[in-house]
């Protein structure tokens, strides 16, 4: 096996994940960094210049506030995610990001303007943009700011070290290089998680070489999720998932049909199930107080289509771009114009796809699909976990002391803002639970909040706290385990001979150990099929919970035989380790809370019903010990610091 | 298979320490066969079809064919990044061709300043201030409870 090299890196603050929150916290930490003499540095496992949820493009800035005020967005969030928020959060967000999106302009993103000079909104918060190059000119700022030689790219982050004289305090962070063989050990006084959400936790809809085209990246394995859990943080509503409804397969954004050319769906043979059910009596107003606000909650529109498509079975639900389109040249004054506003609208809606789905392009292009000509199916897609997005998992943090009651105060304010229970150890984006619709906006803004706080801390905690080093040794040792149980069995194999195997990414039999991709797909069903997945049409119970917890267990002892052959399989088998503690943590939080409260994230068939009086109240929160691999489940109270508006427009 | 390379347009990016497509994919899967100078997509299915590496190759030797498990064969969708716009060219699978060009940037590469513009404000460690505000919020103070 090949010899590896300890590198070491010590600096006053560290960025983990450089996606939009970690470029967020890349320019503001070096500004404060700076202006207090103090290191600061970033890492990531790909190259910032297109790692993350936005390497491809986006179409869309999701979160501007343009003049309404942080309560007016907070009004939306909260029932969005049917009452669970926290309102200093959310609000924290959106009193910040009309600057970090004036920022984004300045750096050279083209936002769209009208003839007036104002920028074109989607919807009441979403502004469009030509986004193709949103991460790289992020990201060219992010490298600006920290400079070059703090910049680690291509480092695998796998666990964080803490104070050896206090577990409740953050002192390191371990990882690997994948370029070479490299075991990083990171020396720090404070450090912001911010390495995404996760995805193929649930088994994907396509399941061959459509494997990696979920919505969310392949490449966000939970990582945040993972890092902050195992550091003994506090986590918070781990049990709720991002279903988003997206066009059939390609998972093309729908956005712009649904807000900008306001186009319809029905079910297939035409019935307009949004509208009936927002009537007198109608299945919305089986959810009070939720189901009767506008915009209808994310859950609840996925909720009516699922009904659709999976009870009454009058599937596929169909998007009906032809009407819109006609709709809207209809409103035209002569031919000439007609054919001008059909081709802007072309262009557009074109663009919406190849800015941030390119997928969607081909499919369309594959199959001969002219939107202008007949509708397109949409469709529920598996489970993710997204913080920033509709959901709402992520750490537990401590708020900003200034938007808080003498209550709220009590329970939400810590010190320093977004540093979660254990000290020292700040998180953003998908990284920070329960303050949801942030998008990549407002990721990037509560980065910033994280890297000031996140400073000032190291400014107030100068001694560099220290890890315990036989602690570091056994965390070398577990790093390189599936690259040692590779070569004491590979004799074993389907794959030809031990000297010269096949080279085809084709999986090889092994009774000694798994391969990672067979632990992913191990997961895959077990989270399918147990834990409410599409196979399960997103159903789970007690009971399936209680089996998805049994069989989680035995994975995990399987973990320990996970195999590699190289750096890339290595990577790859501690993803997958990443993603089974979220999978777990995320059965325990659906177990935990006994009440049906997102239909259409996923229903408990043992408690159908929203239980308003008891869970509407509380957050669901959990603490892991690593050392006992235990989970101490907790709720929190939900405080409001305000009494918030009908909200109209989405 | 979602990205591939074309053998005899790839360079193996001259024989650098590093190659454009592995530089840059998001996901690990460009890896250079050092025997034959030429690279390939290691893990087809774990590709999110995110074109990163076919917009950077710079002898455009990277392409895409859409997922076999639900697209029909015939069909590309085919980028050409500029410096300041991007041109793409969609052949549909009964042979419809459509054009489209986008802009992509307003500033030049290499020039985003971290500030967007907006300078350094008066913000300490002990306030709300992010250090462009409130400059950058185009507003004269940040909101805050009671406002
Ligand atoms: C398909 C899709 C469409 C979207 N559309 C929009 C839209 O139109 N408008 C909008 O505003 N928002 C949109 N969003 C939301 C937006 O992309 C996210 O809110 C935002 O990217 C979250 O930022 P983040 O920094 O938390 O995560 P990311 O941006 O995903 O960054 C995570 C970073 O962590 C790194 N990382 C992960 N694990 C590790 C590890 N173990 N070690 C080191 N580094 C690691 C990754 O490489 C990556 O750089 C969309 C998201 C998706 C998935
Ligand atoms: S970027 Fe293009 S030329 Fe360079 S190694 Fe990759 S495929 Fe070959
Ligand atoms: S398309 Fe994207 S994910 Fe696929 S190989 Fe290229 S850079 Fe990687």
């Amino acid at each position: 096996m090949i010899e590896f090299k300890t590198k070491e890196v010590t600096t006053d603050v560290l960025i983990i994940g450089a996606g939009m929150a970690g470029t967020g916290a890349c320019v503001e930490g070096a500004h404060w960094a700076k202006a207090n003499n103090l290191k600061i540095m970033v890492v990531d496992k790909a190259a910032m210049e297109r790692s993350g949820a936005v390497g491809m493009g986006l179409s869309a800035i999701n979160q501007y506030q343009g003049e309404n005020t942080p309560v007016d967005y907070l009004s939306y969030v909260r029932q969005d995610l049917m009452g669970l928020c926290r309102d200093d959060l959310v609000m924290d967000i959106s009193r910040h990001v009309n600057g970090t999106v004036h920022m984004f302009e300045g750096f050279g993103l083209p936002i769209w303007k009208d003839a007036d000079g104002n920028y074109v909104h989607e919807g009441r918060w979403q502004l469009m943009i030509n986004g193709e190059s949103y991460k790289a000119i992020v990201a060219e700022a992010a490298k600006n700011a920290i400079g070059m030689d703090n910049v680690i790219e291509r480092v695998f982050v796998l666990r964080l070290l803490l104070d050896k004289n206090d577990k409740k305090k953050v002192a390191g962070a371990i990882g690997f290089s994948v370029r070479d063989p490299e075991i990083y050990v990171f020396k720090f006084k404070s450090c912001i998680v911010c390495a995404g959400g996760a995805v193929h936790v649930f088994r994907p809809r396509s399941t061959g070489e459509g494997l990696g085209r979920a919505w969310y990246p392949p490449w966000n394995s939970g990582s945040s999720s993972y890092l902050t859990t195992t550091a003994g943080a506090e986590m918070t509503s781990q049990e709720v998932v991002f279903i988003p409804a997206r066009f059939k397969d390609a998972y093309g954004p729908v956005g712009a049909w649904f807000l900008l050319f306001k186009a319809t769906a029905t079910s297939s043979t035409g019935f307009d199930y949004m509208a009936e059910a927002m009537k007198e009596g109608g299945e919305l107003h089986n959810w009070p107080p939720y189901g009767k606000v506008k915009p209808i909650p994310t859950c609840l529109r996925n909720h009516l289509m699922m009904i659709e498509m999976f009870q009454k079975g009058d599937g596929p639900i169909l998007m009906h771009t032809d009407k819109a389109i006609a709709t809207i040249a209809g409103k035209m004054p002569d031919e000439k114009a007609k054919k001008k506003e059909l081709k802007k609208l072309e262009a557009e809606a074109w663009e919406d796809f190849l800015d941030m789905t390119i997928s969607q392009a081909i499919l369309w292009a594959s199959k001969d699909v002219f939107p202008e000509e007949g509708p397109s199916e949409i469709m529920p897609s598996e489970p993710y976990f997204i913080g920033s997005h509709s959901g709402a998992s992520g750490a537990w943090v401590s708020g900003p002391e200034d938007l808080q009651t003498a209550e709220s105060k009590k329970e939400y304010f810590w010190g320093y803002n977004r540093m979660t229970t254990v000290k020292g150890l700040f998180a953003a984006g998908d990284g920070v639970g329960v303050s949801s619709h942030k998008f990549s906006s407002g990721s990037f803004t509560e980065g910033r909040i994280a890297a000031k706080a996140a400073v000032k801390y190291a400014v107030e905690n100068p001694k560099m706290p220290e890890f315990d080093a036989a602690e570091v040794a056994k965390f070398k040792e577990k790093i390189l385990l599936p690259m040692k149980h590779y070569e004491a069995h590979k004799d074993y194999t389907t794959l030809g001979t031990a000297t010269k195997k096949y080279t085809l990414p084709v999986e090889e039999v092994n009774p000694n150990y798994i391969t990672p991709k067979m632990a992913i797909f191990r997961l895959n069903k077990i989270m399918d099929e147990y834990a409410g997945g599409v196979g399960s049409q997103y159903t789970c119970s007690a009971t399936t919970l209680n089996i998805a917890l049994k069989l989680i267990k035995l994975l995990k002892e399987d973990l320990s035989k996970l195999a590699a052959r190289n750096l890339h399989e290595l990577m790859r088998c501690w993803e997958n380790i990443h993603r089974t503690q979220i999978a777990e943590a995320h059965v325990r939080h659906k177990l935990f809370r006994e009440e049906t409260r997102w239909p259409g994230y996923y229903y408990r068939s043992d408690c159908k019903k929203m239980d308003e009086s008891k869970w509407g109240k509380v957050f669901v929160n959990s603490v892991y010990d690593a050392e006992k691999d235990e989970f101490t489940m907790l709720t929190r109270p939900i405080i409001h610091l305000v009494d918030i508006k009908e909200v109209v427009g989405q | 298979m979602p990205s591939f390379v074309i053998q005899e347009k790839c360079d193996g990016c001259k024989g650098g320490d590093k190659t454009a497509c592995m530089y840059i994919c998001p996901n690990d899967l460009m890896v250079l066969d050092v025997e034959r100078m030429k690279a390939y997509n290691s893990e087809p299915d774990m590709c999110w079809e995110c074109y990163n590496c076919v917009k950077i190759c710079p002898t455009q030797a990277i392409e895409v064919r859409g997922y076999a498990d639900f697209c029909p064969l015939g069909a590309s969708v085919v980028p050409m990044r500029g410096t300041e716009d991007i041109m793409w060219t969609v052949k549909f699978r009964g042979g419809t061709v459509k054009r489209f060009k986008f802009p992509i940037r307003t500033t030049a590469e290499g020039s985003a300043k971290p500030d967007g513009g907006y300078g350094v404000g008066p913000g300490t460690l002990n306030d709300q201030l992010l250090f462009t505000e409130p400059a950058s919020l185009k507003a004269n103070k940040l909101w805050t409870l009671g406002d």
